[in-house]
């Protein structure tokens, strides 16, 4: 069934990594097979931060050879990131297969769509490569297990910033793997990503659509059809918002989604209203998850919530 | 408004002679005493006890409710339920029960007799298959609530989700506020009073039943259609929301009266062009 959580600070930043743990621990019972967080710290002017793996966390446990393909499926990352004219100011290694990387590029060089996509595509050319995402804010952390121990194992308690969103899955309709594992990073736009609960029907008919319009899908998982679907309609001219109105008449299926971007957090509920969100709303900040038990985790007080209506979709600014 | 000859007496509405099934009364207030369960305790509703369900889990809070009444308490406060599932449910058992704070999903189900207060809001499911009792929230409340309730009164004070009364029974649902889509969906006896506004499809494939609304209807569902309000359903419209100091907004008698058109009642006996004409 899965279970989704939101937090949005409103104009200063905050110990979301902390927050985001605590709600997403709270609600393990929807979902063990893996957890995901997307935060959103200080943008970094003119650099990019770059999260990635260039393996699945069971690969590890197969073979005797891995170890050393992991280490040179890094090195060709590195080479090509110098190849497209980018430098790497800081890494660091969050798991033996997953890595973050602060990137600098030459003036002139990341600076279009068309050049994040060639950046993307060029880097998941390698085998065993996939970028968790790209941006100037966003930090997107995903792995198997739950949220202690991917929060654990990756330090995120001690992240401030303004903003995120987190995901505890029980895999319905994909394998139990990191590719599968949400959030989800909306290719190639810088700092979006999506966590989702629910199932989408037309999922394969869209799929299709969206890969001859040039998009890529990493995974057999419905909830990066939404990602894909809110680029898609971003890259076509609309905005966040208009975006995320027209994927509640277009998409089909019962769900219900959060969407981040490098300064706002919005919220979509399918048109029958079937996959839960409580929403707590002060002037400081906006909380959101599946079940209020994840609020009152970061709130252990009386607090005024509510369900969003059928067909809602709202949108916060940090 | 049509006018009806049967006037019923005051502090007698569970005795009030309408129209259908629907309005049958199960368990009157005058054979109260033939309906006990074999493990329900005496309890003094002078005996107050209360508990801070703070750091308990769920079993926890449930169990020391049950000692509580074991002890003979009729009154028993919990504070700080910390939206926490599934607690409060399954008391067959006469007992004023007051949470200060909000409940998580599945809350105060299955419930047979208890007076329920709720401080705060419910999530999902709250009170589903209820037989009798009262339970009354002070905020808002989450979808599917009062699935299949039987009996008693289910008050939430604020909004509440989608599907609320899906499937219910009998008994009456009043809500304070507005509600979501498919409200009623299936709804087979009893009566539910929203003030506010509806979502879409109201009472959609309501077998019987009786919705009344003060607010806008998005959409009437599949074979729900207007009905025409009575004196006498005035009259206790009046009275049931007086009871829980709550007021339509342009009084009882401008309440929307919805109930089954019932063109799906035998629908599997009904012929394809006739099916046709029923959805």
């Amino acid at each position: 069934m899965c279970g989704i959580a939101g937090v949005i600070h409103r104009g200063s930043r905050a110990d979301v990594g902390f927050e985001m743990t605590s709600m997403l621990r709270a609600l393990k019972h929807r979902g063990p097979d893996s957890t995901g967080f997307a935060l959103y710290g200080q943008p970094q002017r003119g650099e990019f931060v770059l999260r990635f793996k260039v393996a699945e966390q069971e690969d590890m446990s197969k073979g005797f050879d891995i170890h050393r393909q992991v280490v040179e499926r890094r090195a060709e990352v590195d080479r090509r990131i110098a190849q497209m004219g980018g430098e790497i100011v800081m890494e660091e290694p969050a798991t033996e297969y997953a890595f973050r990387y602060q990137l600098r590029f030459k003036p002139g060089t990341m600076n279009s769509l068309e050049a994040y996509k060639k950046f993307a595509d060029y880097i998941e050319d390698i085998d065993g490569a996939e970028i968790l995402s790209l941006g100037h804010a966003l930090e997107l952390i995903k792995d198997l297990g739950d949220a202690e121990r991917v929060s654990g194992d990756y330090k995120l308690s001690q992240f401030k910033g303004t903003h995120a969103i987190g995901h505890t899955r029980m895999a319905t309709e994909s394998d139990v793997d990191i590719r599968s594992a949400h959030p989800y990073w909306a290719y190639p736009f810088m700092d979006v990503s999506v966590v989702h609960n629910g199932q989408l029907t037309n999922y394969w008919g869209f799929r299709r659509q969206l890969e001859h319009r040039g998009h890529r899908f990493m995974s057999n998982c419905d909830s990066e059809l939404i990602a894909v679907y809110l680029a898609d309609r971003m890259h076509r001219g609309a905005n966040l918002e208009e975006a995320m109105h027209a994927s509640v008449a277009e998409l089909d299926g019962v769900f219900t989604y959060l969407v981040a971007t490098s300064d706002k957090l919005g919220m979509a509920k399918d048109t029958m209203a079937a996959k839960p969100m409580v929403l707590f709303e002060s002037s400081d900040l906006v909380a959101m998850a599946s079940e209020e038990v994840a609020i009152r985790s970061i709130f252990p007080k009386e607090i005024d919530t509510w369900d969003p209506y059928d067909g809602e979709v709202r949108v916060w600014q940090s | 408004m049509a006018k009806l000859s049967v006037k019923a007496p005051l502090g007698a509405e569970h005795e009030e002679s309408l129209r259908g099934r629907t309005q049958q009364t199960f368990f009157p207030a005058t054979q109260e005493e033939n309906y006990t369960y074999p493990d329900s305790v005496e309890v003094n509703f002078k005996k107050r006890a209360e508990f801070d369900a703070a750091p308990m889990t769920a079993t926890q809070i449930n169990e020391r409710i049950r000692a509580l009444m074991a002890e003979g308490n009729g009154h028993i406060v919990v504070h700080n339920p910390m939206a926490k599932h599934g607690i409060g449910v399954g008391l067959l058992n006469k007992l004023r029960l007051e949470f200060r704070g909000s409940l998580g999903y599945f809350g105060c189900g299955l419930l047979d007799g208890p007076y329920v207060t709720i401080s705060g809001r419910v999530g999902w499911s709250c009170a589903e298959n209820m037989l009798a009792g009262v339970i009354v929230i002070e905020k808002n409340a989450g979808s599917t609530f009062g699935a299949a309730l039987r009996g008693g009164d289910l008050v939430c004070k604020g909004d509440v989700g989608a599907r609320m009364a899906i499937d219910q029974k009998g008994g009456t649902i009043i809500v304070g506020g507005r509600c979501g889509s498919f409200c009623g969906f299936m709804m087979q006896r009893g009566r539910m009073i929203i003030l506010g506004d509806t979502g879409n499809n109201l009472g959609d494939s309501m077998y019987d039943g009786t919705i009344y609304v003060g607010g806008k209807i998005g959409s009437l569902g599949v074979d729900a259609v207007p009905g025409e309000l009575t004196e006498v359903e005035a009259a206790w419209l009046k009275r049931k929301l007086d009871t829980y100091g709550l007021k339509a907004p342009n009084g009882v008698e401008n309440l929307k009266k919805i109930v089954a058109g019932r063109q799906l009642w035998n629908y599997d006996k009904l012929e394809p062009t006739e099916k046709k004409i029923a959805l």
